[in-house]
């Protein structure tokens, strides 16, 4: 399994850095709005999306072989089957 | 090496280039940090039987016994804290886990060599942070080794202390599972494919992948409670917007699936032993290689059935339950496999193969009073009573625990160069199974009867069986004093133990005795499977 090292533009780093920016201020501003049950789903899809941008970029991981990303993915599938579990609880109490 | 020179060296018990404690507590050999962990973990394991001996002595007879409620109630959690966190998560993975892993892959050492000291440095620190917490601040524990809120919030004993040593006792075994997967990933020799791993290595692996993804959260869950006793916060607190039915979530995300860290690598254990003293190879390789992984996807998923009568929805009730029956299948596919291995095999009843048996019968009885609290209905009346105590010990004492003397009565040998005397052996495994069940069943039938766990007190009627439950257990510890006490006198005094004669064909069986450091002089060619006795030059 071949490692190559893989240098990213400041432009790229700038923009995956704005977007993490937006998707922060997007986080707050759902929680002005009355979406119930659907304002934590909201602001997971967006942390997930943000944690996305970071492991993909920040963290190189676009770039690893297919073996790294698969581990990755059962890491990450897993932390979502932890907290949707929960779910089956807290919203139907 | 031939087998001479490696006994005359001592193998890797001298050849280290370093003299004195120091070449023990910062050498990066695997072997020598699981022989480290070994000892801490029988020390531990010895420990807790001291304390549960005296939990049960309280219980001989209603009222005051021999202690006081506060101290009993600091008994049975530092009972568990020492059992759970200090003796058998580390037990079989990080001990015989790292005295075998590497030779059966055919590799020099793990991935991470110093990594693997680390994680035996963190858990030191963290068992004596452990330690410390019970003899200073407010005192030890009295929580339960489950730490529920909202008590262990507000309880002026030592809780703090003792959970942060519990934190960075789960960084040691996160570090042992990231070594582990690496090593199985990247280390194996030449010809050794996934279908050639022992079955023991099987179940590393997915004990090493549960102990990656889950232990993280109970080291959050903890920290919340540390923050919540210092700050204040609320979290777990319906007064002020927390919920302290999440606490129980958090903690049992990570603490069920702990408990299949705890058993699964003592399933490897047995589907070693079992092929190698019935003189065939394993039924169903593949089927429990699989279910090894299945076990530790789908007990993952089932941690609410801890929490049926904790005011979790009805919806999360049937969910639950209906996943923890899941989690029967591929356990019933192993205890298959086992006893299909065994039929029309040579079996040779030698003290490791005992272990190994009375580990399917009690892991069954285990298994199966399981069922009864995985279903709701019948949970709602057993739940917080005896019969879970009895469960529990069936599965994680029947189970893990008959697993760990199985892997020290087979594997011991080897890397002692001596072996113990099999009469007392014989004898201790007696006592172990004819006392363990005495208490333990016994404890079932209470909890049946409605004896509550963790009650210094209990009414009248439950006297008789109380005492039956406490006569078990002078019979339990004294066949564990045998057993350890055999093992000890054999293993530094015992008869020399050479070559392999339990004939198993796993890679470690082919090495000199004991293995040298660097295990292989060259790196090993695997031509044949891990339990293909034929061929594989066993006498």
């Amino acid at each position: 399994m071949e490692h190559t090292e893989h240098i990213l533009s400041y432009g790229k780093l700038t923009a995956v850095w704005v977007a993490l920016l937006v998707l922060t201020a997007a986080t707050i501003m759902v929680t002005r709005f009355e979406l119930g049950v659907w304002k934590v789903w909201a602001a997971l899809a967006i942390a997930s999306v943000k944690s996305g941008l970071v492991i993909a970029f920040f963290m190189h991981m676009k770039y690893e072989p297919r073996l790294f990303r698969i581990i990755l993915f059962v890491a990450l599938f897993t932390l979502a089957g932890f907290i949707g579990g929960t779910f089956f609880d807290v919203l139907y109490r | 090496m031939s087998q001479d020179t490696a006994m005359a060296q001592g193998g890797f018990w001298r050849d280290t280039g370093r003299s004195g404690i120091g070449s023990w507590i910062f050498s990066t050999d695997h072997k020598r940090i699981g022989m480290m962990y070994l000892y801490c973990v029988l020390s531990f394991f010895l420990v807790g039987v001291v304390l549960g001996f005296l939990i049960r002595l309280e219980l001989i007879a209603p009222g005051p016994t021999i202690v006081t409620a506060q101290t009993y109630n600091a008994l049975f959690t530092v009972h568990g804290v020492v059992m759970i966190f200090l003796f058998i998560i580390p037990g079989i993975p990080a001990s015989f886990g790292n005295l075998v892993l590497p030779i059966q892959l055919g590799a020099r050492d793990v991935a991470f060599p110093r990594v693997n000291l680390l994680s035996w440095w963190l858990y030191a620190i963290g068992a004596v942070i452990v330690l410390v917490s019970l003899f200073t601040g407010g005192g030890a524990p009295d929580t339960g080794w489950t730490f529920y809120v909202p008590f262990s919030a507000r309880t002026s004993t030592n809780v703090s202390l003792a959970v942060f040593g519990v934190f960075v006792l789960g960084f040691s075994s996160i570090l042992t599972g990231i070594n582990f997967i690496t090593t199985i990933h990247r280390m194996r020799a030449p010809g050794m494919t996934w279908t050639r791993l022992p079955l023991f290595t099987w179940s590393l692996y997915a004990t090493a992948w549960v102990q990656v993804l889950a232990t993280p959260i109970i080291a959050i869950t903890l920290l919340l409670v540390v923050t919540e006793r210092i700050l204040g916060l609320g979290l777990f607190d319906p007064n002020r917007g927390g919920d302290p039915v999440m606490y129980q979530h958090m903690f049992w995300i990570y603490s069920h699936p702990a408990v299949y860290i705890m058993i699964l690598p003592g399933m490897g254990v047995i589907s070693d032993i079992i092929p190698v003293f019935s003189r065939k190879p394993i039924f169903g390789y593949k089927m429990i290689a699989f279910s090894s992984l299945a076990i530790a996807a789908a007990g993952s998923a089932v941690w609410g059935h801890h929490m049926y009568t904790s005011g979790m929805s009805d919806l999360g009730v049937l969910v639950f339950s209906f996943l923890t029956f899941i989690v029967a299948i591929p356990s019933a596919i192993k205890v298959f496999n086992w006893v299909s291995t065994m039929y029309k095999g040579s079996i040779s009843l030698e003290a490791p193969m005992l272990f190994a048996l009375s580990f399917i019968l009690l892991f069954s009885i285990g298994g199966l009073s399981g069922l009864i609290l995985g279903a709701a209905a019948t949970d709602i009346h057993v739940h917080d009573t005896h019969f879970v105590v009895g469960h529990f010990h069936y599965v994680m004492f029947g189970g893990t625990g008959f697993a760990f003397f199985a892997a020290a009565h087979y594997w011991l040998p080897k890397y002692y160069g001596r072996r113990y005397k099999e009469k007392p052996a014989i004898f201790g495994w007696i006592l172990m199974f004819v006392g363990f069940n005495v208490m333990y069943f016994t404890m079932q039938v209470l909890g049946m009867e409605g004896m509550p766990r963790r009650y210094y007190d209990y009414l009248p009627e439950f006297a008789r069986l109380n005492f039956v439950a406490t006569v078990g257990s002078w019979i339990l510890v004294a066949g564990i004093v045998i057993v350890v006490w055999n093992l000890w006198r054999g293993l530094f005094r015992g008869e020399p133990f050479t070559g392999n004669p339990w004939g198993g064909a796993t890679l470690e069986w082919s090495i000199a005795t004991p293995p040298p450091t660097e295990n292989f002089d060259e790196d090993p060619v695997v031509t044949h499977g891990p339990y293909e006795f034929k061929g594989a030059g066993i006498p």
